[in-house]
């Protein structure tokens, strides 16, 4: 008798956006059931402090918020965890923010607005689908 | 003082943000120069500070059954106080966003500030001269207001 699979345990995600709609938004619209939400976050030190304790694998981060930014969040917790999968969901749509933003250690850039395909599209490919 | 070409980045910002984010095209009027400020706030404003290689202002202005209906668009189901006055901010900052694309990275954006019309004159405050971008989105009609030195 041949074993049974073990499914994939589903990678475990963070929002993170100032915007109380675009968090909703966005967790309302992933659909990639390789994809849990198990944590948002309203800016970059709410996200750290969350990620600390929570330590996802994936990460929706947003890059104009109050208290701490996006691109230093990225800083922060790419020295927590080097292998989480971080996409920048923005509107800053010049090309050097989101060089800078890969260079900080990201791995994906989707510009605001977006619709829903956009969105599944962009996940996928940051979780390698 | 912002130019046509400027003008133009604004403009199409405003339509690909309605198009892509609520699934329902808006059509844009002529801009015009604007003189009294106060006038074009509606019941909501979200206000983004310019800094860097410009100075001054833009936002986004509009009435509160607007802001439900587009938050409905966007399958939001709480078009509560909160959200509605969370959604102007959002619009505000991805219109002035993506005018990066445009006037490059030094054009600095702040997060939002939200005004009503009880506060409207923090909105209109303003150094310089405005455009006033009128938006119509299905019944609705709003404005993009932009003052940059």
């Amino acid at each position: 008798m041949s074993a049974v699979p073990k499914p994939r345990q589903p990678l475990r995600m963070m929002i993170v956006d100032d915007s109380n709609v675009m968090r909703r938004r966005i967790e309302r619209s992933q659909q990639n059931d390789q994809l849990e939400v198990v944590a948002t976050a309203v800016n970059g030190v709410d996200a750290v402090a969350k990620f600390k304790q929570l330590m996802p694998d994936v990460m929706t981060l947003d890059l104009t918020m109050p208290e701490m930014d996006g691109i230093e969040c990225v800083e922060h917790v790419i020295k927590i965890k080097p292998d989480v999968l971080i996409l920048v969901v923005s509107a800053l749509a010049d090309k050097a923010t989101a060089v800078e933003a890969i260079e900080k250690g990201a791995n994906g850039f989707l510009c605001k607005p977006f619709t829903d395909d956009q969105l599944n599209e962009a996940l996928a490919e940051l979780i390698g689908e | 003082m912002l130019d046509a070409e400027e003008v133009r980045t604004f403009v199409q910002g405003t339509v690909h943000f309605f198009e892509t984010a609520t699934g329902h095209p808006a059509t844009v009027g002529s801009p015009y120069l604007c003189i009294d400020k106060s006038a074009v706030v509606q019941d909501y404003a979200g206000v983004i500070g310019i800094s860097g290689n410009r100075e001054g202002k833009v936002y986004f202005t509009a009435p509160r059954g607007m802001l439900s209906v587009m938050l409905m668009c966007m399958n939001e189901t709480d078009t509560g106080e909160q959200n509605v006055r969370d959604l102007v901010g959002e619009v505000a900052n991805t219109i002035s966003g993506n005018a990066r694309r445009d006037f490059g990275r030094n054009f600095v954006i702040s997060t939002p500030t939200i005004c009503d019309r009880n506060n409207a004159a923090t909105a209109a405050a303003t150094t310089g001269r405005s455009f006033v971008i009128p938006i119509n989105w299905r019944s609705y009609a709003a404005n993009v207001v932009v003052c940059l030195q």
